[in-house]
């Protein structure tokens, strides 16, 4: 990157722009003062209170719990909507289903929640269910916007992948399903694992559809985050966001490693046996 | 492979397919259907707050009943005679517009530069990129104002400097809402960008050299028409969800920053007014219409092209 | 026109033989993909024991044809039998067939001894014979100290054996192999060629072919059947394709030839004359071609059975005979390709030997030469 001198400018300030607010809301979360902007000492105060805060902490239970429970049903719902789309050719109703598929990646999240809202509302009159809106509905409406991202990665894992690992395992005697199960379930694996992992922190993230679709009592992290920055500055959510960061860079920096290592591991392996092929006759 | 499994067990196909599809159907189709009938009815003080469309009209004296279907265009007129809306779709348009602008602005040279790295060194580029997206939006929000205040950091920079003496505040502004969403819409530029100059071939650009085509002409010739697919699929990625925006001006922009997405929010949590926050929410698909069928294209042809 | 092999058969080969039943049935097979028909009414009939090549450019439908009887793709029509049993509504898993895929699409995920034992897992195999049966190819392909090995973690080669051990180790009846030696390098592939064969006949399985490279299915099959555009052009042994090619398609895909026009003007039982403005001098055969007199028609002469001389040879009678100018000598280490200009403006490719050295060589550019060839090298095309 020696000759681009402009480029390389240009990606400075690209990761400046988006770093340097990160490091600012760590550092102002070890400030002594309860003013963000004036530097009164170093202190660990603002964790401390944050870890006594219940309406954050359990709302932060909710949070993961729904989280976790969205991801898992997005990738169910998705790999099926996947492998539909990349693997099924045409059938009945193919446009719709994909046109569904895609659409809420791009649907403005008011539009998504007060429409799935609407839904709820009159679900409840014609058929008594869901009883008031809760943990339920947020993990329903979470599972219909995320399950749209696990498609696209799952389908376009599948796309790329050789179509004839499947057609060999079926040439060997696999029925369809076994087949689904024990070569293309464990080859689409990683874009499963990531696909939840965005599903997850999706749902840890939205505000706007959990706002709409959830009831009294059921408050998510991202909601009481939202109305404490109403509110104004607060440096237990500079804590807060110190902490989330901490974790989310971790998990990714352990996951690049463990994959950068498997990559090289790859490597050597595919190099050592280009090298030691002598070529032999078979008899 | 697929004419296969069209012959083996249509119906246990179909069945698969089935979950996804109803579940599609009910949660996100039907809704639709749903916000489309309330915004044609009229609003009432019950629960829920809007009046059904359809009514069994009992006539006690024939001692029949017939159904009878109120529809509502009153909600949809208001949109169109009310200043506030009209103003508040504009503005979301030019809200949206600059952020992709500031985003492309940016994004591009970034992913020009990570597709011209060492093929080593792309990777953990890319994932500096991605990083900040993993991490919750509305931190990143929230990182702003401690930034963007009176008395923030900007403030003081510039106090510090001389270059300003009264307290500068830009947080609650238009350009604090600019500066936002171009932040948390950045990764979604960059991302479909890398994506198709990675792809490019560099030898296109040594054949441009060899035939006497200076560096940025044949960038302006061959690398940026090659690179439209991205450009379209990343302003597009950035610029519908830009529209319907809510968390950014709400935090950020002043009062008077309108955007429809607030102008729905308020609709139906503060005025409870069922009808016209339906009428606002169809209103604003159907500005958006276009733009989500041209990304629906742009996504399908990538996914045939990667066949 | 009569075939007529270069040399009896001391045995009567299977499709020559009226008592034998195909083991493989292709009848009047049509497969369309919307409006493009890429196999149109093809019928075939393959014998047990037979190293079958289905010989084609891409797009000849050659692949299709083999994913038919392999069961991945329907036929529009048609009917395909394997050893008597209509395949039709049979899926995959349950046909007596295995197919060895061009990619070899070996699990990436599973070791070599994983990928082999696969196919007899399906058909619950009790664990103790999948094991020995698994050694037991493993070996037969040399790779038995690879067993526990990825597929990543092999050469080229290696891959292309254990694709094989996979689809053979269940002892089908009918072994499909999709371009078997399409990504080994060249060397290798010569060396393959000969292995493939000698394990054929080794395990007396059914092999069917699909390949592009004519060299290929020349050395290794026993009869080829040449596909173009979805129609198969001729079916024959090597021998029978390339001596007696029925049609220009067939002439000009396999090896090189020289076309020469001509008008039939005496067609008795013993022997054809044929008359050519093209090639400047009468055409004469030693047999009899079923055509009409004054019909035009075209010969094939290969460039291999033409030669050269700066004299006419002793004995020539001006039939079979064309004068010319050398225009382009290409050496190619053991022959040399002459490309020359008959007096009547056709230019005609000899192929001759270099049986003395480079700069010994007795015709040179601009020579004027005489071009013979026997009465056995014209071939009349008759399609």
């Amino acid at each position: 990157m020696k000759r681009l001198g402009f480029l390389a400018w240009a990606l400075w300030f690209g990761y400046a722009f988006l770093y340097v607010p990160i490091a600012l809301l760590v550092v102002y979360s070890f400030n002594e003062s309860r003013l963000v902007t004036v530097w009164g000492g170093f202190s660990t105060k603002w964790y401390a209170e944050l870890f006594n805060n219940d309406q954050l902490l359990s709302a932060a239970g909710l949070s993961l719990q729904v989280a976790a429970m969205t991801a898992t049903a997005s990738v169910v719902l998705g790999t099926i909507a996947g492998l539909a789309l990349a693997r099924f050719g045409r059938f009945r109703g193919r446009t719709l289903f994909g046109g569904m598929i895609t659409a809420p990646l791009v649907m403005p999240e008011v539009i998504t929640g007060l429409s799935l809202l609407l839904l709820f509302v009159a679900l409840e009159q014609l058929t008594g269910w869901p009883d008031g809106r809760g943990i339920t509905t947020i993990t329903i409406a979470h599972t219909t916007f995320t399950m749209a991202y696990v498609a696209v990665i799952v389908q376009s894992r599948l796309v790329s992948m050789d179509e004839s690992l499947e057609e060999a395992a079926m040439d060997l005697g696999a029925r369809p399903a076994k087949v689904f199960f024990v070569i293309t379930l464990p080859l689409i694996a990683p874009a499963i694992v990531s696909g939840w992992l965005l599903a997850f922190t999706l749902s840890l993230d939205d505000v706007v559809v959990a706002s709409f679709v959830s009831g009294p009592g059921s408050t998510t992290l991202p909601m009481v985050i939202f109305s404490s920055v109403k509110f104004g500055i607060s440096p237990q959510i500079n804590a807060l966001a110190t902490l989330m960061m901490l974790v989310v860079s971790t998990g990714i920096f352990i996951a690049s490693l463990v994959m950068a290592r498997q990559h090289r591991q790859k490597q050597r392996d595919e190099q050592m046996a280009v090298q030691e092929t002598v070529p032999r006759p078979l008899r | 492979m697929k004419d296969l499994l069209s012959r083996v067990g249509l119906w246990r196909r179909g069945a698969v397919i089935a979950v996804p599809y109803l579940w599609l159907l009910l949660f996100f189709l039907v809704p639709f259907l749903i916000v489309f009938g309330i915004s044609l009815s009229e609003a009432v003080i019950a629960q829920p707050p809007y009046a059904p469309l359809v009514d069994w009209l009992h006539d006690e004296d024939a001692g029949t009943s017939k159904l009878q279907l109120v529809l509502n265009l009153s909600n949809y007129l208001r949109l169109g005679e009310d200043e506030l809306y009209v103003l508040a779709y504009l503005n979301s348009l030019k809200i949206a517009l600059v952020t992709t602008v500031c985003c492309l602005l940016i994004g591009y040279p970034m992913a020009y530069a990570i597709a011209k790295a060492e093929p080593a060194k792309r990777g953990p580029l890319m994932m500096l990129v991605i990083l900040p997206f993993w991490t919750s939006f509305l931190i990143r929000i929230y990182a702003w104002i401690g930034i963007l205040k009176a008395n923030g950091v900007v403030d003081n920079l510039l106090r510090w400097t001389g270059i300003t003496t009264e307290p500068f505040e830009l947080l609650y502004s238009d350009w604090a809402v600019y500066i936002g969403m171009t932040y948390c819409y950045l990764p979604f530029m960059v991302l479909p960008l890398y994506a198709t100059l990675e792809k490019l071939d560099p030898t296109l650009l040594e054949a441009a050299a060899d035939l006497g085509c200076r560096p940025w002409k044949a960038f302006l010739t061959v690398t940026l028409p090659l690179s439209l697919p991205g450009i379209v699929a990343g302003s597009l990625l950035v610029f519908i969800p830009s529209v319907g925006e809510f968390v950014t001006p709400e935090l950020l922009g002043g009062p008077d920053t309108l955007m429809i997405g607030r102008v729905l929010w308020n609709e139906f949590f503060a005025n409870r007014d069922w009808p016209v926050a339906s009428a606002v929410a169809i209103a604003l698909l159907l500005f958006l219409v276009v733009p989500i069928m041209a990304f629906q294209h742009v996504q399908g042809r990538q996914t045939e092209a990667g066949r | 026109m009569a075939v007529q092999p270069i040399r009896k058969p001391t045995r009567l080969e299977p499709w020559q033989d009226p008592a034998q039943t195909p083991y493989v049935r292709i009848e009047k097979v049509t497969k369309a993909f919307g409006d493009f028909v890429a196999v149109d009414d093809v019928s075939l009939s393959i014998y047990r024991g037979e190293f079958f090549a289905l010989l084609g450019g891409s797009g000849s439908g050659k692949t299709t044809l083999l994913r038919m009887l392999a069961g991945f793709e329907t036929p529009t029509e048609g009917k395909i039998y394997i050893d008597g049993v209509d395949m039709a509504g049979i899926p995959p898993y349950e046909r007596p067939v295995n197919m060895m895929f061009q990619s070899y699409a070996l699990f990436p995920h599973m070791s070599v001894e994983q990928n082999v034992a696969f196919g007899l897992r399906q058909d619950g195999v009790p664990k103790g014979e999948i094991r020995e049966r698994v050694a037991e190819m493993l070996d037969l392909v040399q790779l038995g100290r690879f067993a526990k090995r990825k597929p990543h973690q092999l050469s080229g080669g290696q891959r292309q054996r254990v694709a094989l051990a996979r689809s053979l180790v269940k002892r089908p009846k009918l072994l499909l192999l999709d371009e078997p030696l399409g990504a080994l390098d060249k060397r290798l592939r010569e060396q393959t060629q000969f292995e493939l064969v000698n394990l054929q006949e080794k395990l007396g399985v059914t092999f069917i072919v699909v390949t592009h490279d004519q060299e290929e299915a020349m050395t290794m099959s026993s009869r080829i059947a040449v596909m173009n555009h979805g129609v198969i052009a001729q079916v024959g042994t090597p021998t029978e394709i390339y001596e007696y090619p029925q049609s220009r398609f067939v002439a000009e895909f396999i090896g090189s030839v020289n076309m020469f026009e001509g008008r039939v003007v005496e067609d008795e039982a013993d022997h054809v004359l044929i008359r050519s403005e093209e090639a400047g001098c009468n055409l004469y055969i030693d047999h009899g071609v079923s055509g009409p007199e004054g019909a035009t028609v075209a010969v094939a002469v290969r460039p291999e059975k033409i030669a050269l001389s700066k004299e006419p040879p002793p004995g020539a009678d001006g039939r079979n005979m064309a004068r010319g100018i050398v225009r382009e000598i290409a050496y190619l280490g053991d022959v040399s390709i002459y490309l020359v200009e008959l007096n009547t403006g056709k230019t005609v490719r000899v192929t001759a030997p270099n049986l003395t050295r480079r700069t010994e060589m007795p015709i040179t550019w601009d020579d004027s030469v005489y071009l013979t060839w026997q009465p056995f090298a014209n071939v009349v095309l008759t399609q």
